[in-house]
């Protein structure tokens, strides 16, 4: 066995490697070059028959060729693997851009999720959220929050009327004009202290346009405990807006007139856009606030005496504050709403761009 | 209220610099809201001066009568020459004094004057009527004439006060005081920290026994009433200038001197008055409740049927005017301009009780200035000086001579007082404001106040509203300034979170809007002939509804008894707005009327109302369970690049009750129904058990073709209602965890072969019971019908029965044994065989 020989025998299986050029041909040439009719099986066959002292050196010769013959053909197969695994996988590619809707996303209104949103807020206070019925009795709506059968607040409430017994015109039932009544209904089935929000759909007689509309929907706020003040109302306030609209939000109280409350104030909370640079600056105007620089929330107060008596609840020992405002005013300008339309007419268009949160 | 800053600035001597926009932020911070400050002669520039018409030449051959003028103007257009001014109004002679606009001017809005040809002639200006200058209603519509004593070449910015500007102040209802420009101006002088005038600070004869007689027979109706009278005015006397401006600033027309004057007086000192044209009425001058039948034609001449509990004024004859409200046609003061002229009359100045005038007036549906403000509240101790006003100006201005009678009847009354803790304000507030502060804020609104710790307080007669220690507050803080408060946090005890029932509202509304489903909530107000287009029965529950007594639209008079109109609405909405492939949900109230409507009792408000009187309430009320459902129309899977779309139908409707139902933690049992609006083939009822009896909550699939069609939808809409409530009732919020075997599955398919009709639910069930405990979850993955291969009438159903045990490796005849089993019983109960 000649040296030459079994370098000869390896150099052409390195060759033949070299020249597969598919995993098929190196398969072949795998066959040709290490399956068992190759010439260097053969020579390995051989060396059985040679003398004992020409086998080592024979068997060495003969290993190293076949061990340097295998490590080339798996390095070859590696790199043809690796050329079909590249071009496969690029024949494989997909424009990732084409869309797959399929099953369009839902979204849940704007005008619940706001309301779910500020639920929030409270919640985690402590608070819990409490609610009533949409059509009410005039005591719950009316008498017991001091507004009185011929207060003229109660003149200027806009309510529906529910139908008596018999068609007739007096039930003692409305459709509720606020979510006051939810503050009696805690009062009286609530242990004290309460601290409650009570979001809710509400109704005045009021024609849909573009700013108004017949079915809206309060959150209102009731807080009963020994010694609240009007700085907790305050504080609590600028709580909410900081938590809905951003670090250093504040509010603004305005005094004004509700029967339930007393003192009674109107909120407004800094303009969260433009933070009150607008105003007497013309060369920044700001579409939210008109340049006003303040944007109105609602109506609070501490909750009048009155009405904590008739909840029988002692008002030389409790106070309380309460406030409410509009979910529909709070979405326009939250969230640059134009037509209050847009709020009730269900159009698909309006409600999936804002998805299952705000 | 509207409030000329002109008019203020004569009770309170504001520094000249301070704008209405100043004044509007002060009394915004004291409590008044001011809304509007409404520039008047914004742009106006003259010349604008008095002229004298001196020609009127009548141009002819134009579409409208055209009239040619010439006008002095005294030195005014530089000339002193007459102004050749083309004109289009008629009212106004040859010898009028008019105002005349000249070349060079600007009126308000822009309008710039210049000399211009037209109608053939050149115009240098304008004769100006009193909406060209912004001056409001002075009842012409036509050119102003003055009064003929009006001085030529006078500027007329000035002498019609063009250049003002108003106040417009949304009054609230416990602020009747500030319905006159005396009460904003007594706000106005604490705000700035300046001394009043008060115009109703007159010496007032006292009353005597020759004044006009009156008798109140009402005394807590009416608990004042002041008349006096004043004689031989002048049939010719006009309101002046000043007068009839003031009245259009605040927003009333000039009618006629001596109404004008009482208007006038009721502007500026918030007492209401009437003037009687005294020669019309007919002896004692009384004030009592009406009589049943009695009828009265007030000033606007309508005839009103009165009320046993309206107050009215009377005379010999009955009734004269709706106290308090409206005068009444037959003592009506005459126009100067149509007949003789009303020159002796009666004025009255009186204090009604509230309740009384906000009932007569909303018993009549009559709003007046004077019912407005006795609602709210007069200064009962004002009405002598009002009177006395009232006769000064008619003296004044008309020329009248005052008769020296003076009736007053007064009923007795003391000055209320409220006892309040000097620290009260503070502990409302959270602020320690001290004795002092509060004493001084309660004397500046006109308290007087005594007592050290406990404080006194006498509130004064215009602050009717002052009633309780709060109210004291109030006032105390609001002049501190609310916008002084600190922002303090109080501490709540721990909350529980959101209930059960909140939770699951979330919950569902979450998982339909992941199923691909858009939120979409409508009004409740529906009409009843949407029942007939539901098409259901005449005696369907559902149509038993609670109606309003004023809806807004008189054809949806009822509140909704089911979601579907509303949402069935907005997905007609979207259709026609182009949007096709829709899937709408709504979570609301419905509204259900008792078997027995009752009456909603006025329980009292000066305790706590009984359990009892709660629950009767309650009673009175619709029961109001919370719904939830969905519709759906087009395709549900939209086609694309990954192929061909799915149409929405029956079986996402299903689907879609079902998903609630996972929320609510229910086990829906989902089957073969029929009701009114759905497709009677196409319908599953919804059925829960709740204590050992089934209940049905709902129904789902395609509607009706005939319902597609009334309520114009596009063709297979499908629709699914669930009552949520009764759900939640029988809800477990709290799932239990499975045990996880980490043994082997063990697979088992059969194909069961049925008659058609054989709902799958019920051969389900009959091979979960059949296969035991092994069977770990089962899977229908086929429905198959061919007449050929299985006979007519024939379905086959394929499912893969996953079998499992928690200890062991089942083996091949376990789990064939528990198949067999369950195969056994699906054939007991229904009847299948398994497929060959």
């Amino acid at each position: 066995m000649k040296p030459e020989e079994i370098e000869r025998m390896r150099d052409e299986a390195l060759a033949a490697f070299a020249a597969a050029d598919s995993l098929d041909a190196l398969q072949e040439a795998k066959v040709a070059h290490t399956g068992g009719t190759s010439p260097l099986a053969l020579a390995n066959r051989e060396i059985g028959a040679l003398p004992p002292q020409a086998k080592a050196a024979a068997g060495k010769l003969v290993g190293q060729a076949r061990g340097a013959v295998n490590k080339a053909l798996a390095g070859r197969q590696a790199e043809l693997e690796e050329e079909r695994d590249a071009r496969v996988l690029v024949e494989e590619a997909v424009d990732v851009t084409l869309p797959y809707d399929r099953v369009p996303a839902g979204a849940r209104h704007p005008l619940t999720t706001l309301s779910e949103r500020i639920e929030d807020v409270f919640v985690a206070m402590g608070y819990e959220v409490a609610e009533g019925p949409q059509v009410e009795a005039e005591w719950f709506n009316f008498d017991a929050l001091n507004i009185g059968p011929d207060h003229p607040a109660r003149g200027e409430a806009d309510t529906f009327f529910v139908q008596g017994p018999e068609g007739g015109t007096e039930s003692g039932v409305v459709l509720r004009t606020h979510t006051s009544p939810v503050q009696i209904r805690s009062l009286l089935s609530r242990e004290l202290p309460v601290y409650v929000i009570c979001p809710g759909v509400v109704y005045r007689t009021d024609e849909l346009d573009a700013t108004h509309t017949p079915v809206f929907r309060q959150v209102e706020l009731l807080a009963v405990d020994e010694g609240l003040t009007m700085a907790d109302l305050k504080g609590t306030m600028d709580h909410m807006v900081q938590a809905l609209f951003g670090e250093g939000m504040k509010t603004r109280l305005r005094p004004n007139f509700f029967p339930f409350t007393e003192p009674s104030a109107e909120m407004d909370m800094v303009c969260y856009v433009c933070r009150g640079e607008s105003v007497g600056n013309p060369d920044r105007p700001c579409r939210t606030c008109s340049s006003e620089g303040w944007i109105e929330l609602g109506g609070c107060g501490m909750v009048n005496p009155k009405v904590l008596k008739a909840c029988g609840v002692d008002p030389e020992k409790y106070s309380g504050f309460a406030f409410g405002f509009g979910i529909e005013r709070m979405l326009m300008f939250r969230h640059n709403v134009e037509d209050m339309r847009d709020m009730v007419e269900g159009d698909v268009r309006f409600t999936r761009p804002f998805g299952m949160e705000i | 209220m509207r409030v000329p800053l002109s008019w203020l600035r004569e009770y309170v001597d504001l520094p000249a610099t301070e704008t209405g926009r100043d004044v509007q932020a002060k009394l915004i911070s004291a409590g008044l809201e001011v809304e509007t400050v409404e520039q008047l002669g914004d742009g106006l520039k003259g010349p604008l001066v008095v002229g004298q018409v001196l020609t009127i030449e009548e141009l002819e051959g134009f579409k409208k009568p055209i009239r040619f003028c010439t006008v002095d103007v005294g030195t005014a257009n530089g000339t002193g020459e007459p102004q050749e001014i083309v004109c289009g109004a008629r009212n106004f002679a040859v010898g009028d004094k008019v105002v005349v606009v000249l070349p060079g001017a600007e009126l308000p809005g822009g309008f710039a004057i210049a000399a211009r040809k037209t109608y053939g002639k050149t115009s240098h200006g304008m004769i100006c009527s009193s909406d060209e200058l912004g001056m409001g209603d002075d009842g012409t519509k036509g050119i102003i004439v003055l009064p003929p004593e009006t001085e030529v070449g006078k500027d007329a910015i000035e002498l019609l006060e063009l250049v003002d500007e108003v106040l417009d102040i949304a009054v609230t209802a416990n602020r009747g005081d500030c319905l006159s420009i005396r009460g904003v101006a007594r706000e106005t002088a604490i705000a700035y920290g300046l001394p009043l005038r008060d115009p109703a600070l007159l010496d007032v004869p006292g009353p005597n026994a020759y004044g006009y007689p009156v008798q109140v027979s009402d005394p807590f109706g009416c608990d004042r009433f002041t008349a006096r009278t004043v004689s031989g005015l002048s049939p010719e006397a006009r309101s002046p200038i000043w007068l009839k401006r003031r009245l259009q600033k605040v927003g009333m027309r000039p009618i006629s001197l001596a109404v004008d004057i009482t208007n006038y007086v009721m502007m500026e000192l918030g007492q209401p008055l009437h003037a009687y044209d005294r020669g019309l009425v007919q002896g004692t001058i009384g004030v009592r409740r009406a009589g049943e039948g009695e009828e009265i034609v007030t000033l606007d001449g309508a005839k009103r049927k009165l009320h046993s509990e309206d107050l009215v004024i009377t005379d010999d004859r009955g009734p004269i005017g709706l106290a308090g409200v409206m005068g009444g046609a037959n003592t009506e003061i005459a126009d100067h301009e149509e007949g003789e002229g009303t020159t002796d009359v009666v004025i009255e100045a009186a204090h009604f009780d509230a309740v009384s005038i906000a009932r007569t007036a909303r018993r009549h549906k009559l709003s007046s200035e004077a019912s407005r403000r006795f609602e709210r509240g007069v200064d009962p101790a004002a009405a002598a000086a009002a009177a006395q006003r009232t006769v000064d100006l008619l003296v004044l201005l008309a020329g009248g001579t005052a008769d020296a009678g003076v009736t007053e009847i007064a009923a007795p009354s003391a000055p209320h007082t409220i006892t309040v803790p000097a620290d009260h304000p503070d502990k409302v507030a959270g602020v320690e404001y001290g004795r002092e502060t509060v004493v001084r804020r309660l004397q500046q609104v006109g308290c007087d106040v005594y007592g050290q710790d406990e404080l006194i307080v006498t509130v004064p007669s215009w602050r009717p509203d002052l009633t309780e220690v709060n109210d004291l507050a109030e006032e105390v803080i609001r002049l501190e300034g609310y916008e002084n408060l600190p922002s303090t946090l109080p501490k709540p005890p721990s909350g529980r979170g959101l209930t059960h029932r909140q939770r699951l509202h979330r919950r569902v509304g979450r998982a339909l809007a992941g199923a691909g489903y858009v939120e979409a909530p409508n009004y409740p107000f529906i009409g009843e002939q949407v029942f007939d287009q539901l098409l259901l029965e005449a005696d369907d529950p559902a149509r038993r509804v609670v109606k309003l007594t004023n809806p807004l639209n008189d054809e949806e008079p009822a509140l909704r008894t089911t979601l579907l109109p509303g949402l069935l609405g907005a997905l007609r909405r979207n259709d026609g707005r182009g949007s096709h492939d829709l899937a709408l949900f709504e979570t609301g109230l419905v509204f259900l009327p008792r078997a027995e409507q009752k009456v909603a009792a006025a329980l009292p408000v000066d305790r706590r109302p009984t359990d009892e009187e709660i629950a009767e309430l309650n009673a009175a009320l619709p029961e109001q369970p919370r719904h939830v459902a969905a519709v759906l129309a087009g395709a549900r899977e939209q086609a694309g690049w990954w192929g061909k779309g799915r149409p929405a139908d029956w079986a996402d409707a299903t689907e879609a009750a079902r998903a609630v139902a996972r929320e609510a933690g229910v086990e829906l049992i989902v089957r073969g129904g029929q009701y009114g609006p759905w497709h009677p083939g196409r319908c599953a009822e919804l059925v829960v058990v709740a204590d050992g009896a089934e209940k049905v909550v709902g129904h789902a699939g395609e509607l009706h073709p005939r319902v597609v069609k009334a309520f114009g939808l596009p063709a297979r809409t499908c629709a699914m209602e669930l009552d949520l409530d009764a759900l939640e009732a029988v809800g477990d919020d709290t799932p239990q965890a499975p045990t996880i075997s980490t043994f082997p599955v063990a697979t088992q398919d059969v194909a069961l072969v049925v008659d058609k009709f054989v709902p799958h639910a019920d051969v389900e069930t009959a091979l979960r019971e059949g296969a035991g405990e092994l069977l770990e979850g089962i899977r229908l993955f086929d429905v198959y019908e061919n007449a050929e291969q299985l006979g007519d009438g024939k379905k086959s159903l394929a499912y893969a029965l996953r079998f499992r045990a928690g200890d062991r490796t089942l083996t091949v005849d376990e789990a064939s044994a528990a198949r067999d089993a369950a195969v056994a019983l699906a054939g007991e109960r229904t009847g299948a065989v398994l497929r060959g």
